[in-house]
């Protein structure tokens, strides 16, 4: 299958474990062990309470829309998923909030809501890379 | 701790000047612009490039760079890029420098070949954006402050109808300055029609992108008063940062960077955010100027749109907003932020004829860098 997307570039070593997750289909999250904050993105000390002693966790994989625009372009020559398409803001269940797409719905900013339940979908590039992306929960 | 009061009015804007053109500039590099606009607000000031021994500027040339195009070795240098803002950030940092002597002729410069990319480094992907937003086709601005400016719109109920009358008061200024790049007309329709790009924006709730340079000088205001025109006193400056990833960002509605910013340029200045009788703010996006007037505290929070669509901010209203036409309908080069200290230090001076703003005395200039990332804030005055 063409890849229609531009791949992660670079992969940073503090992030391995989460694309590593992926692979498996699993959401990985950087948790930290000193005081328990789950947080987005993968840095090797806890934005929180700065300790140095960060872990993973495995996220459920659920959350909401916190917000949402719907691209009629492409803003990158390697992103060829066809427009319309929903760019998306998450909030994850266990708290942070990533960028992702926003799938299976009709891309149209009448029919989509901030704060909708939404759910992980994971989309395989490449043998290296699966993206984690998301869909109106209870599909 | 050092008082800042100490700092209010210790220095001016005594030059502030464009490049010679602005607009679509294949024929010149990034670097001329810079050259450009360094001579001719050095000149607007009634002083030598040689006088220069301070430079601060942001964005891919080093202030190294720029003074070794002027010619000039100067004594101190500031490079901070924290986005668009940097400019106005960088005000304070001059002043403080030349409160404290480190310099005595302060040039902030700027100089981008947005448009036709003249003399320009390519953009590398860093970690951050390269591994976590490209792949979902987020890139470019608009990809980010849409996301901005819907959780506003649920949270506020604000419409692309109130959004859109950001762009027709803006375009009104535009039209009472000559060097403003679009001049025409424009209505709620016009904006709520135009090509859409990512929604909730269309072509013209975005800024233009252009070609130009623009700088100011500064001096220690006992030196000010030998410059050729009416100085112009900084009275307060703050400076913020909150996040650069809008995941970083706690309240999309609001900019912690914007209030933190402001907070202290007011405490600085001995004023409150409804002061102001001028207001310059940062219009990559219509919905930017609603935003930074919550987050400053001139408007209630959900009702920053209410002065422009009530006509307050437009010509002959009572808070007139970006009277140079913004980066909506005057340039936006990138970094916009060295375009309204420009024409603030115009108003505070009494140049600018057809869209001069009456019996002005102090004027309030806000900016952001990123997605409300980082922000400046600095009060200016004609009077001490």
């Amino acid at each position: 299958m063409e890849i229609d997307r531009p791949l992660p570039n670079p992969m940073t070593p503090e992030a391995k474990p989460f694309w590593d997750g992926l692979r498996e289909q699993k959401l990985m999250l950087p948790k930290c062990n000193a005081c328990g904050h789950v947080f987005w993105y993968p840095r090797v000390a806890c934005p929180k309470c700065h300790a140095r002693e960060v872990g993973w966790v495995q996220s459920r994989g659920r959350g909401t829309l916190h917000s949402f625009e719907v691209g009629y372009q492409a803003f990158n020559k390697a992103f060829k998923v066809p427009a319309p398409y929903v760019l998306a803001l998450i909030e994850l269940a266990e708290g942070p909030r990533m960028l992702s797409n926003l799938i299976n719905v009709e891309a149209d900013p009448a029919r989509l809501r901030c704060d909708m339940p939404v759910e992980v979908v994971f989309q395989k590039l490449t043998d290296e890379v699966t993206l984690p992306l998301f869909q109106p929960a209870g599909r | 701790m050092a008082n800042l009061r100490e700092l209010s009015n210790a220095a001016c804007i005594v030059g502030a000047d464009e490049s010679d053109e602005l607009g679509t500039l294949p024929h010149k590099s990034q670097l001329t612009l810079h050259v450009e606009a360094v001579t001719n607000a050095v000149r607007d000031a009634g002083l030598k490039v040689s006088d220069v021994d301070g430079i601060f500027t942001a964005g891919q040339h080093s202030p190294a760079t720029i003074g070794e195009a002027l010619g000039v070795t100067p004594r101190y240098l500031d490079g901070t890029t924290v986005g668009g803002c940097s400019f106005i950030i960088m005000v304070g940092h001059a002043v403080a420098a030349l409160h404290h002597g480190l310099c005595d002729v302060a040039v902030i410069s700027h100089g981008e070949s947005g448009r036709s990319q003249v003399g320009v480094s390519p953009r590398r992907d860093t970690a951050i954006p390269g591994q976590y937003e490209a792949p979902f086709g987020f890139g470019p601005a608009p990809t980010m402050f849409g996301l901005i400016t819907t959780r506003h719109m649920h949270r506020y109920g604000t419409t692309l109808e109130q959004w859109a009358q950001v762009a027709v008061s803006t375009r009104k200024w535009a039209a009472l300055n000559p060097k403003a790049l679009r001049r025409d007309p424009l209505t709620v329709q016009d904006v709520l029609k135009a090509r859409p790009v990512v929604w909730p924006f269309t072509v013209l709730n975005i800024c233009l992108v252009t070609d130009a340079g623009g700088a100011v000088v500064l001096t220690r205001a006992d030196r000010a008063k030998d410059c050729a025109k009416k100085p112009v006193y900084v009275r307060g400056m703050g400076e913020g940062t909150e996040h650069v990833s809008l995941t970083q960002m706690k309240d999309l509605t609001f900019s912690e960077a914007t209030r933190i910013s402001g907070e202290k340029a007011f405490r600085m200045a001995g004023v409150g955010p409804g002061d102001f009788q001028h207001i310059m703010l940062y219009d990559a996006f219509t919905s930017g100027p609603p935003i930074m007037l919550e987050s400053l505290g001139v408007a209630k929070r959900g009702e920053g749109v209410h002065c422009f669509e009530e006509g307050r901010s437009t010509p002959g209203g009572s808070l007139p907003i970006n009277t140079n036409g913004g980066g909506l309908s005057y340039t936006h080069t990138g970094m916009y932020g060295i375009f309204p200290l420009i024409e603030a230090t115009r108003q505070l001076r009494g140049e600018c004829g057809p869209r001069q703003v009456p019996n002005l005395r102090t004027s309030l200039v806000n900016g952001m860098g990123g997605m409300l990332s980082a922000a400046g804030t600095v009060v200016l005055s004609n009077e001490r």
